[in-house]
């Protein structure tokens, strides 16, 4: 064991200390923005696993989409929506953790039974490639461009999706009682009141 | 040896994810939960994609298609969260009970 693997082991031991303990904030803990910053550390940790794995442009998008996307919008999202309100508790809730413990726990038991039982045929002659990033745009606009196009589609369906989701919908019945209606192109949207107080 | 441990860590963090997503009252904290096995998926594809395909990379593709269906899944998701917050004024998944019977 020379310098270098000695290194990896280090880091991918705290890696995944790291990991683990943070999931198991974003799960546990009852303060719901703690648990958003902590899964911020999960996807940054994710990112250094996948330097470990040679993967240096997906941790790069990791870290600009996970860290940089979505866990900002589920920051704003907890911003929008963080009520403290006290959850009624439900019948059978414990018994209900509980089963769910004992199925997960053995779940990855029976997933790490079968990860160290298995004889992997692995290449330990790891090729050096030149530059990932070449590899993969070379994967991109060959033999895989045609999921590439559809993937670009479905995130301007899910943008369009999402404004049309978050937005309060426009009634017309919205420009009888007075809505201004001479900005004719404004985003019309619903006088701001809740919806629950209307009904 | 190594291939071992990348994938124990990324089992242990899919059951981390399921035990959240079936038991967090918070509609928010399941969707962190489906962000959490999303990424064991991607720590899987990659782990494999070094250690039995190093030439061509496709685990790392595929990885990079998984980032995108997770952050568009991400937006619709917190956009739907948002739109029943306003209608039932709660975040508690134990009230959607809007599709249920």
């Amino acid at each position: 064991m020379n310098l270098g693997e000695g290194v990896e082991v280090v880091s991918l031991v705290i890696l995944a200390a790291l990991i683990t303990g943070a999931a198991m904030g974003v799960v546990l803990l009852p303060n719901i923005v703690y648990s958003a910053f902590l899964l911020g550390l999960v996807f940054l940790s994710m990112s250094g696993m996948y330097l470990l794995l040679n993967a240096d442009f997906v941790a790069a998008a990791q870290i600009l989409i996970y860290v940089g996307a979505v866990n900002v919008l589920i920051l704003f999202a907890i911003m929008l929506v963080n009520r403290a309100e006290p959850y009624k508790t439900i019948k059978g809730g414990v018994l209900r953790n509980l089963v769910t413990g004992v199925v997960c726990v053995s779940l990855f038991s029976l997933l790490t039974y079968t990860v160290t039982t298995i004889q992997w045929h692995t290449s330990y002659a790891i090729a050096a490639l030149p530059s990932t990033i070449v590899v993969l745009a070379k994967h991109f606009f060959s033999d895989y461009l045609l999921p590439f196009e559809l993937v670009s589609v479905l995130l301007l369906m899910a943008l369009v999706g999402a404004i049309i989701l978050a937005r309060r919908e426009f009634v017309p019945d919205a420009i009888a009682i007075g809505y201004p209606q001479e900005e004719a192109l404004e985003l019309l949207e619903r006088p701001k009141l809740p919806v629950a107080d209307r009904s | 040896m190594v291939l071992e441990a990348f994938l124990i860590v990324a089992a242990a963090l899919f059951c981390i994810g399921i035990y959240g997503l079936i038991t967090s009252r918070n509609a928010v904290r399941v969707l962190m939960s489906i962000e959490l096995m999303l990424n064991a998926v991607n720590l899987n594809l990659i782990a494999f994609s070094n250690y039995l395909d190093s030439v061509e990379i496709k685990g790392q593709v595929f990885s990079v298609f998984v980032i995108t269906i997770a952050a568009a899944e991400a937006a619709v998701g917190l956009a739907i969260i948002l739109s029943i917050y306003r209608s039932r004024d709660t975040v508690d998944m134990e009230q959607f009970n809007l599709l249920r019977w």
